[in-house]
């Protein structure tokens, strides 16, 4: 008896061995796979929209990506709002989320999460509802959310010095490759590159889907223009990072900032951008 | 020099005083002793040479390429370099094999970086990553005992001829894919390296326009990195306890499969273990990495070299998205280096420990096995005697 009880001891203290290394139960033939479901010619030609047509509806996992774009849109509506040369607002964490379908063609968000500008690291949580058009005659998404806490950073002298010294000054400035190919920027060339990043802000919001993630992934150019006007303007080129097809994605457009009026873009074009992908081009 | 200093045989010391041949044996000494320090600048200058690549400034795949060598001459019996495929422009896919030498066939780990050019952090972490381990086996037990009983495979840039492109200038920057022409009737380069491996090829996440990004080639593994790797990794499948893939960005550690109708033998498993890496990048500066299958926290992809790897039967495979969340995106600033490839560390040192343990840390629990099998037999036996 006591043999048995040593030996039980062994047992639970050492645990029974898990297996090492197995054979692979899946093998490199996928059609093989225990989980596999055939693909049929027509589904391996379709683009990456397939799967995405299921979308989740009702409570969402905070950390699954219908949650997460919803969230990205609700952070390019806010840098519309609220965003400075000196405040820049980024998604923290989604806390909770809900979807529904409104109509046929509509779906409905409603979301908890937590936002920071992230010139002055200061955090809001934050509620936000918006929805998505979907199937023909696409339209921006709509969005409806207040973060208020984010306005309490006072701001307003950094943007009147920064409005008094190009609004005066002789020359006009310009700035190309912000970030650099190294990820720097310039001190005083900050500003311009977070107003790039609030331009684009509106074409991300107007572009974006339940199926696209945007983010800035540089802004090429940014060109002040001669005005008369109580505001500065700009000439802009950025490049948008598209998560999910993972393209670059060019713009150029035409906006004005001061201190009173924020952002506001007056042209915005997409341009078609090539050049950097094509073989030598045959002779016509 | 100084060897006339020491003085002349055949001639006896006081003529040599005389002679003014005899010189002080101070000045001798002096003479040998700035000798002596003059040929230790020479060598510590070149080693202090050595001793300041800089991990934490993005480095250009001729800088890359002369590290490697270099770590082989600081390393030579734990570092080799292998050469293991050509890409498109013809160069060489290397990889470092380093563990200490126990004469028998090891188990091993697998680390890749640079599969996507445009994601400079990821082979900066592959540099910091062999650095780290380098350092570390000397002083910490743990990971002696995992130089020991397995090698690591690290491939700093698997695309080379991409990462080259992005440095060529800033309009090039943001390339992804590699630098092969395609079909011969399309108008762009390159192919997704990460869509091109044979699992689920092209059926998800995917577009055929070859000028599109995440084109997956004209068939799997048409693409000379890509066959690199099977080939390397098919031939050894069975050795690999741990594959993972670095890239960037997003903070997410993606379990497979990119396909959403198929789901891993030992998802529980490979979850539990990447929430535990997760937690430990966590704990080094604060940063959450999301973790999940792709098409539950990304997106539905195929053809990545994580799905490939674990149809191949390496239990534990693992995609790392490193910093940041898109502020900088691909171009992360330099001065954030250091403390992403210290989080990612911690949180691929956490999963290939546990792949280690899994398989060598058993050795107790076998041995318990075993015992528990003589005593019972003899048990028996004693209990027929008596």
């Amino acid at each position: 008896m006591r043999l048995v009880v040593v030996l039980a001891v062994l047992m639970g203290v050492s645990g029974i061995p898990d297996v090492t290394i197995s054979p692979p139960t899946a093998s490199a033939d996928t059609s093989a796979h225990p989980n596999s479901i055939p693909e049929t010619a027509d589904e391996s030609e379709q683009m990456e929209g397939a799967e995405e047509d299921v979308m989740a509806t009702g409570e969402l996992n905070p950390n699954h990506y219908p949650a997460r774009r919803a969230a990205q849109v609700v952070q390019h509506y806010l840098n519309t709002r609220y965003g400075s040369p000196f405040r820049l607002i980024g998604v923290q964490t989604v806390h909770s989320g809900n979807a529904e379908d409104v109509t046929d063609s509509r779906r409905k968000y409603q979301l908890e999460l937590s936002v920071n500008d992230i010139i002055s690291n200061t955090t809001q949580t934050c509620s936000a509802e918006l929805s998505f058009t979907k199937g023909k005659g696409q339209q921006p998404p709509e969005v409806k959310a207040s973060c208020e806490e984010l306005l309490k950073i006072d701001i307003k002298a950094q943007e009147e010095a920064l409005y008094q010294k190009y609004k005066t000054s002789q020359t006009l400035m310009s700035a190309q490759y912000l970030p650099d190919s190294h990820g720097h920027i310039k001190p005083d060339m900050e500003p311009f590159w977070h107003l790039g990043i609030l331009a684009s802000s509106f074409i991300m919001l107007n572009e974006s889907t339940e199926n696209t993630l945007y983010n800035v992934a540089q802004v090429a150019n940014i060109t002040q223009l001669t005005t008369e006007e109580d505001h500065l303007e700009f000439d802009c080129h950025t490049l948008l990072h598209e998560m999910v097809s993972q393209e670059i994605i060019h713009w150029k457009m035409l906006f004005t900032w001061s201190p009173a009026e924020g952002v506001k873009v007056l042209q915005m074009k997409r341009l078609p951008h090539r050049h950097e992908r094509e073989k030598s081009p045959k002779t016509n | 020099m100084c060897i006339s200093l020491l003085g002349f045989p055949g001639i006896s010391k006081a003529d040599q005083y005389r002679q003014g041949l005899y010189f002080h044996k101070e000045t001798m000494l002096n003479c040998l002793g700035m000798s002596f320090v003059l040929l230790l600048s020479a060598v510590g200058a070149a080693t202090v040479e050595r001793a300041q690549y800089d991990y934490y400034k993005y480095h250009p795949m001729s800088e890359i390429t002369s590290w490697m060598e270099q770590m082989v001459k600081d390393h030579p019996d734990v570092v080799t370099v292998v050469k293991y495929g050509k890409t498109y422009e013809s160069r060489d896919i290397s990889l470092l094999k380093i563990g200490l030498n126990t004469g028998k066939e090891k188990k091993a780990i697998w680390v890749d970086c640079g599969i996507h050019a445009r994601e400079w952090i990821a082979p900066a972490f592959c540099q910091y990553f062999v650095r780290e381990i380098l350092q570390t086996y000397k002083t910490d037990a743990k990971m002696e005992e995992m130089m020991k009983n397995v090698d690591f495979y690290v491939t700093p840039v698997l695309n080379i001829d991409g990462y080259i492109y992005t440095w060529e200038n800033e309009t090039t920057r943001l390339w992804r894919k590699n630098r092969s022409p395609g079909p011969e009737d399309c108008a762009c380069y390159g192919t997704d390296l990460n869509r091109n491996f044979d699992a689920n090829w092209g059926t998800v996440g995917v577009s055929f326009d070859c000028c599109s990004n995440t084109y997956p080639g004209t068939k799997p593994a048409s693409e000379p990195e890509a066959k690199a790797v099977t080939e390397f990794v098919g031939s050894r499948k069975d050795i690999f306890l741990c594959f993972l893939t670095i890239h960037s960005y997003g903070q997410l550690i993606l379990v497979p499969y990119g396909h959403p109708n198929y789901t891993a033998p030992n998802y529980d498993e490979l979850m539990m273990v990447g929430k535990g890496a997760a937690e430990a990048v966590w704990k080094v500066h604060g940063m959450n990495y999301t973790v999940g299958a792709s098409p539950d926290v990304l997106y539905a992809n195929s053809g990545s070299s994580r799905d490939w790897a674990r149809m191949q039967g390496i239990p534990l495979t693992f995609t790392f998205e490193l910093r940041d969340n898109g502020t900088y995106g691909f171009k992360l600033p330099e001065d954030q280096i250091q403390p992403t490839c210290e989080e990612a560390y911690s949180g691929a040192l956490h999963i290939i420990t546990y792949a280690h343990d899994k398989t060598f840390s058993g050795a107790v629990a076998n041995a318990a096995v075993t015992l528990w099998s003589i005593l019972l037999a003899a048990g028996v036996t004693g209990a027929t005697l008596m």
